[in-house]
């Protein structure tokens, strides 16, 4: 793929220079060397050494709050994927965060030789069957789990609450021992050869698997495999996120939720909201519990603030100004919890409350939970919390 | 020598004062050691990235050992300690991956025991010699 063809398929062509897409970006605000109008018009003007050598090239957060604003249509986020995959094929990565184990540790998991052991988190407590039509998809929390646990992320919640909502609701879903990552981060940092690995590889198995349904807790996952998969691998499935079936399910028997007396506020993941358009079914379902009282923060739904990195890349001192900005909006509702729906998310923003302490700047310290952790703590009676 | 023939390719990252001493003194003493070990020499076991280890595994390698200064003893006071505690994690993620626990060894080895750093990569080859080959291998960079 060339620059010309970059262009072509994300319609860059169609550019007016109007600036929007610099106006509307979050990293733009924090670091004015990055702006995608100024991106556009290089790959307009041929300039490729300047875009694929340039650092901004991978601070994009791939948010969609551009894409949304832009008045010609111009596919930016889409602009972005496919000039890092150029940029890779000469060298450029961008500074991944954590060094890159994460991106390392998908390659890794791409490899067709590796047996997984990702299951072994799943207690008597949850019903899983190893046959039936409802997939739950797991993603990378198996991994996150251990490498996040130092700034206090339980990575693996929003699975065990997922299983625990499907569960009331009748449902045993089948989990895949043999799953791999979804290869988001691979596909948003330029590796598409890895990325094509794993789809292949978790579209095989799914068909194998003969499912129905795949539900997933993850926005990134859901995401990949609703927009990207179907470019490269087949998936029969209906794909559904744990807040739709929620939404969907709410009036069903089985799902009986107690009073949760506390005042919360829903931060859309970009995946979920700007990239999916899904804003209602995870407000729907808060809104369902007894005794919630829903506050929205200032920037809501389309106009959501990012977490301030994707894939994993670019993480620097803007990310974390963004960040903190993000807490203090949410600080401000006067909210007990932040509720989200991306791992991710709930990620960054613990680190940031981690690096940033109280004695370093604003008090940025909120409770963060995700959406499916938090109906799970809801479901049934006390006495039947696990672990 | 196994059935195979496989000779196992290990990675070791030693610390600059203790472990890297230790494989010079090794060499200085004339001592034989198995030549599948490659050497990289870090200021300190503390700084070993998680990312070092995960890339040794993609780029074919069947084990990746990390030698500093024992515990107490660490130049740094306590660089040592922050690798034990790295390599707990990046134990339960390699564990995740599938990968055996032995293909990542943690040992501390001072700058006098030039003897016992022969002895451990000796021990080390033969133990990954019983394992076979790193199923992180792939065709082209084996």
């Amino acid at each position: 793929m060339t620059l010309q063809d970059v262009v072509k398929e994300t319609r860059a062509f169609y550019c007016l220079e109007c600036g929007k897409c610099s106006g509307s970006c979050p990293i733009s605000r924090h670091n004015p060397a990055y702006s995608p109008r100024v991106m556009v018009e290089n790959a307009l003007m041929g300039l490729e050494n300047d875009l694929v050598h340039a650092r901004e090239l991978f601070s994009c957060l791939t948010c969609y709050a551009c894409h949304l604003r832009c008045p010609s249509d111009v596919d930016y986020p889409l602009f972005i994927q496919k000039t890092r995959a150029l940029a890779s094929t000469q060298g450029e990565h961008g500074d991944c965060a954590h060094s890159g184990s994460l991106q390392s540790l998908a390659r890794l998991m791409a490899n067709p030789a590796i047996k997984q052991r990702r299951l072994e988190w799943l207690s008597n407590g949850y019903r899983a069957a190893a046959q039936g039509d409802v997939l739950f998809f797991v993603g990378c929390a198996p991994y996150f789990e251990p490498f996040f646990e130092d700034i206090g992320v339980n990575a693996l919640q929003p699975a065990k609450g997922s299983l625990k909502i499907l569960n009331s609701l009748g449902i045993e879903p089948v989990l895949l021992e043999d799953e791999k990552c979804c290869g988001h981060d691979l596909l948003w940092t330029g590796d598409t050869r890895g990325f094509k690995e794993l789809a292949e590889h978790n579209a095989a198995i799914i068909k194998k698997a003969g499912v129905k349904k795949i539900v997933f807790s993850c926005a990134e996952c859901y995401r990949t495999f609703k927009e990207d998969y179907p470019k490269h691998v087949s998936i029969d499935c209906e794909l559904q996120h744990i807040s739709e079936l929620l939404s969907d399910s709410m009036d069903k028997e089985g799902l009986r939720l107690r009073e949760v007396k506390k005042k919360v506020t829903y931060h859309d993941p970009c995946r979920l909201g700007r990239h999916l358009g899904i804003y209602e079914p995870p407000r729907n379902v808060l809104q369902a519990i007894p005794g919630i009282e829903l506050v929205e923060m200032a920037r809501n739904k389309e106009d959501s603030l990012c977490c301030a990195t994707s894939a994993f890349t670019n993480c620097d001192a803007c990310s974390k100004q963004i960040r903190v900005e993000r807490l203090l909006e949410a600080k401000y509702t006067g909210a007990e919890v932040l509720i989200t729906s991306c791992p991710k998310c709930q990620i960054h923003f613990k680190c940031a409350m981690v690096s940033k302490g109280k004695e370093k700047g604003p008090d940025v310290e909120i409770p963060v939970m995700d959406l499916a952790e938090f109906v799970a703590s809801a479901l049934g009676a006390e006495d039947e919390q696990q672990e | 020598m196994n059935v195979n023939g496989f000779e196992p390719k290990i990675v070791a990252f030693t610390c600059n004062w203790c472990s890297y001493a230790a494989a010079d003194l090794a060499g200085t003493s004339r001592i034989h050691y198995p030549p599948n070990v490659r050497i990289i020499r870090v200021m300190c076991s503390g700084m070993v990235d998680p990312v070092y280890v995960l890339k040794a595994f993609e780029a074919g390698f069947d084990g990746v050992l990390i030698a500093g200064c024992h515990i107490g003893d660490c130049h740094y006071l306590s660089g040592n300690v922050k690798a034990q505690d790295r390599i707990a994690t990046l134990r339960r993620l390699l564990h995740t991956l599938g990968l055996e626990d032995e293909r990542l060894r943690l040992e501390w080895i001072s700058a006098a025991e030039g003897s016992g750093f022969a002895e451990t990569i000796k021990e080390y080859v033969g133990q990954l010699k019983q394992l076979g080959p790193s199923p992180c291998r792939r065709e082209a960079t084996a």
